[in-house]
């Protein structure tokens, strides 16, 4: 059963990359407003559900060849390595470090490691939504 | 600083396994991984001069400082020694694994990758000043050894000991954490150092005993004492570099480690000496009259072992009765400590060359049937003369180094009887009795083991490959063990002086300042002593048994199979905990989810209303709630209604679709009681959960609402009601009474300063609660390869019946 969903594969296309920008924005604003890596995560994964509905898996998989187990093993990585950074300067496991940066084109910035472990968070929420959402899309 | 890291780089390196193993395919595995021990032995070698003057090395890296939990590296001559054994065994057994393991046929990264993670967790072990991160490594011991064991997972009989293993030690290791959990209530720290400064007041103390029985257990079941060595012979199953490795140098030793390692602080009860002594005799005289009896070249190694870590064991309680003496650095139970450590030395080298040989033989002829073995000696040369060393070291023969620590296992045994504390004298010389039975014992398992391997007839049809010599490769490790059972013979003075004195000292600290004090000098003559004549004894009736071995071979079956330990431990894992607690089991686990749920629900709302009433914390307050304006009706009234029409509806599509809009209300209820970052989640989970039905929507089963709703199921209403007054109470009770005043204020005032951001919710997560936000993510990801394994494993079954049918 193939349908042409002509207007729905269009509107895909672009509205995938909104959801997904609106999703980066999220995640960097998380600190101070609503959002985060969890969020933004969930965020990602549902604009890449929107692909799977408005195309097939097979078409998806060759658009973003992405292995998700692979993504949540990295996320994992990252989180515990951001937490175990701490213990190499000497401070208890999971201490955070922050400053205020002046960076070309930004201004003052505020750089953090906890926006590394939530990348972490972000990769491990992505890679499972789709790891869970496309094998039981394959079962057949 | 590096000291700690140290104990990480082998996992660190197993983290690249997989990598090395899938993308260069030409070089095998183990010689990358053959770096790591290599660099850690001559690491830890570079602490040899300090140490042998006594000097310690510690390094201290907090892990939660607020527990007083933190990765501490000590290292003094005992643990100095254990490291060296360590680093350098294993650099000898992954040399040879390179050479056993086939790069084609086996999954090498899976085997290199558990291998090193043993190595962190058993340098852990010998490190670690902190008794819970003692703990953690050696629960890791465990769970490593576990994978090792069943490394060839598709045989029943590997998973079968890796199982039994794992649950003896890991049993031991919780009965472990006990006993420091109380030795750190009566010394306020949980750092051993600090635990033995202590020592002399805990032994007023009424749980004293008790921990000192519950660090025992954790010894033991890791020793293989008697009764828990069973899991021993059946972890045999694995490859043989490991039980070469983990069976023979490291992880049964960790026990004896442990032992050694608190003495200084149990060393004042004579429950602890008894226990020690007395168990360690048992078990070496258990162990080496069952080893006579085995049919498989790893199982008789496997007993010796069991034996011989009793023969140390027994030492070292021996040795504890130097702390009940007067001038005991003068008496002969000095002697107890150093035999103990010094045989620990020669084991490891002389076990690790036989378990090696054993594994050549079962390479070479493909099988370790030892009745099906003989004659190899002309066509095995080299791996004959290493298993003749060998075994004659194990047998406590000159010119090898078991001699040597065996002429003073006599020695500290005869001296038992010169103690007359505890109503020892009556006992005591049964002791030297034991350890003489046990010898000769010993004696004849080293023969037949050597003997009936490589000499007799060949008998070539009976094996299964036609015998040759093993590559050099493979003999390169067993050689230069065999080569260090003789030089230790010929150079004692020279090893126990950098190596034993200064481990004594950590045994005995209370005796010695420094290591040259350990006023012992090891030499292969000292004259027509009783030890002597006992050893003269030992060769002559072991010869006498060996050759009439034939004859009363058959004797041991004469012990019912029923009555064994075996026995038991098969009757307590097969019918009480396997098929009874499943039947029982089976009663409530039906596989419906709807059961579950119903359980749960039933439990949840009695336990916490009775909590409620009992603790009479039920109160009703609405001072302070904010008026309730007419959009939050008529909200409520379509989360109402949207509820019953998920329960009512005639198909699965109204289901889920009122049960979207339930989702979103509550999301939108969120966004007026102010927390957006709850309502964006809820939002968006919402979102993916409706697209997860949909995708699963197809395959469900028909819906059988019609025959369910014409019968009103009263329990569940029941249920239901009761679980919505329940939330309904506690919600209530919780806003109208505050013992102490909200954590929210904390949040807010110091969610700038201290975490350097502005939503507190994202702060918590990543910030405050960052250990929460960590071990979820894990979670989650375990969830995901959970269901990806089930699904792929399923998919792959079904593909096979295709191609079947």
């Amino acid at each position: 059963m193939k349908v042409n969903n002509v207007i729905l594969q269009f509107t895909t296309k672009i509205v995938f990359f909104i959801i997904f920008f609106f999703a980066v924005h999220i995640f960097f604003a998380g600190h101070y407003t609503p959002g985060g890596g969890f969020v933004g995560g969930l965020v990602t994964a549902s604009a890449i559900v929107l692909l799977l509905v408005a195309f097939d898996l097979k078409t998806v998989r060759s658009l973003l060849p992405i292995n998700y187990i692979y993504m949540v093993a990295i996320g994992l990585l990252i989180a515990l390595g951001t937490a175990a950074i701490a213990m190499f300067l000497d401070e208890p496991f999971f201490t955070h470090f922050f400053d205020y940066f002046y960076l070309p084109l930004f201004g003052k910035t505020s750089l953090h490691t906890a926006a590394l472990f939530d990348f972490g968070v972000y990769l491990v929420v992505v890679g499972v939504t789709m790891t869970i959402i496309q094998t039981i899309g394959e079962d057949e | 600083m590096l000291q700690v890291v140290c104990l990480f780089i082998p996992l660190i390196a197993a983290i690249f396994m997989p990598f090395l193993f899938k993308k260069i395919r030409n070089i095998h595995t183990g010689w990358f991984v053959l770096l790591v021990p290599l660099f850690l032995a001559i690491y830890y070698a570079t602490f040899v001069p300090s140490i042998s003057k006594g000097e310690t090395a510690v390094v201290q890296f907090d892990w939660i400082p607020s527990l007083g939990i933190s990765f501490v590296s000590y290292i003094d001559g005992l643990s100095l020694l254990f490291s060296l054994l360590i680093s350098g065994i294993g650099a000898l057994v992954v040399l040879y694994s390179i050479f056993y393991l086939n790069r084609k046929k086996e999954q090498l990264h899976n085997f290199y990758i558990y291998l090193l993670i043993f190595m962190s967790a058993m340098l852990g072990v010998v490190q670690s000043d902190n008794m819970i991160t003692l703990y953690l490594f050696w629960e890791l011991t465990s769970i490593s050894s576990f994978l090792l064991i069943g490394y060839w997972y598709n045989r029943d009989k590997s998973r079968f000991g890796a199982l039994k293993s794992m649950m003896i030690t890991v049993a031991g290791g919780m009965m472990m954490l006990g006993g420091f959990v109380l030795l750190s209530l009566m010394g306020g720290t949980f750092s051993i150092r600090s635990i033995i400064e202590q020592a002399p007041l805990f032994a007023t103390n009424d749980t004293f005993v008790i921990a000192l029985v519950l660090i025992l257990l954790g010894a033991f079941t890791k020793s293989a004492q008697f009764p828990f060595y069973i899991w021993l012979p059946d972890a045999m199953e694995a490859p043989t570099p490991v039980s070469a490795y983990l069976h023979s140098a490291t992880m049964v030793k960790a026990g004896i480690y442990l032992v050694a390692r608190f003495t200084p602080v149990f060393a004042l009860s004579e429950v602890w000496i008894w226990l020690v002594a007395g168990i360690g005799l048992l078990t070496l005289f258990w162990g080496s009259f069952f080893a006579v009896k085995q049919t498989d070249l790893k199982g008789i190694l496997a007993f010796s072992t069991v034996s011989q870590l009793g023969l140390i064991m027994s030492l070292l309680g021996v040795g504890a009765i130097a702390y009940h003496v007067n001038d005991a650095a003068d008496t002969v139970f000095k002697y107890a400590s150093f035999a103990a450590i010094f045989h620990l030395i020669n084991h490891a080298t002389f076990k690790g060359s036989l378990f090696m040989i054993a594994g050549i033989v079962d390479h070479e002829t493909g099988t370790r049937d030892i009745r099906k073995l003989g004659g190899l000696m002309s066509i095995m040369p080299v791996s004959f003369t290493v298993a003749l060393i060998g075994s004659f070291s194990m047998a406590g023969l000159p010119p090898f180094n078991g001699f040597l620590s065996k002429e003073m296992f006599l020695t500290a045994m005869l001296s038992v009887t010169e103690f007359d504390l505890f109503n020892f004298s009556t006992w005591a010389p049964l002791f030297p009795i034991i350890a003489w039975v046990a010898s000769v014992f010993t004696f004849i398992y080293s023969f037949y083991f050597v003997f009936k391997t490589f000499t007799g007839k060949l008998q070539e049809n009976e094996l299964p490959t036609k015998p040759h010599e093993a590559p050099i490769g493979m003999l390169i490790s067993p050689v230069i063990l065999a080569g260090l059972v003789v030089t230790i013979f010929f150079i004692p003075n020279l090893v126990t002086d950098t190596f034993v004195k200064p481990a004594v000292m950590a045994i005995q600290p209370f005796l010695y300042s420094s290591p040259e004090d350990v006023h012992i000098h090891v030499s292969a003559w000292h004259g027509f002593s009783p030890e002597l004549w006992m050893t003269l004894g030992i060769i002559v009736v072991g010869l006498l048994l060996f050759v009439t071995l034939s004859k009363w071979q058959k004797y041991y079956n004469t012990l019912p199979e029923q009555f064994t330990l075996n026995r038991l431990y098969d009757f307590t894992v097969n019918e009480l905990l396997g098929s009874w607690m499943t039947r029982f089991s089976g009663l409530y686990m039906t596989g419906s989810i709807r059961k579950y749920l119903g359980y749960m629900f039933t439990a949840i709302p009695i336990i916490v209303i009775a909590t409620l009433f009992i603790k009479n914390a039920f109160v009703v307050s609405f001072e302070g709630a904010s008026p309730i304006h007419l959009y939050q009706i008529i909200l409520i009234f379509v989360l109402v209604i949207g509820t019953i029409t998920t329960v009512y509806a005639r198909s699965r599509i109204t289901s889920i679709i009122a049960l979207g809009a339930v989702g979103y209300t509550v999301s939108l209820f969120f966004v007026i009681f102010n927390a957006p970052d709850l309502a964006l989640t809820q939002l968006v989970i919402e979102t993916i959960s409706v697209a997860l039905f949909l995708l699963a929507f197809y395959h469900l089963p028909k819906f059988q609402k019609a025959e369910e709703r014409t019968r009103f199921k009263f329990g569940r209403v029941f249920i239901s009601v009761a679980v919505g007054v329940m939330v309904t109470l506690v919600a209530l009770s919780a806003h109208s009474q505050k013992l102490v005043s909200s954590i929210a204020e904390y949040y807010k005032e110091t969610v700038y300063s201290l975490a350097g951001g502005g939503n507190i919710v994202n702060v918590i997560l990543v910030d405050y609660r960052g250990f929460d936000t960590l071990f979820e993510i894990a979670v989650l990801a375990i969830a995901g390869i959970a269901i990806y394994g089930m699904i792929k494993l399923r998919m792959s079954r079904k593909e096979k019946n295709h191609e079947s049918k």
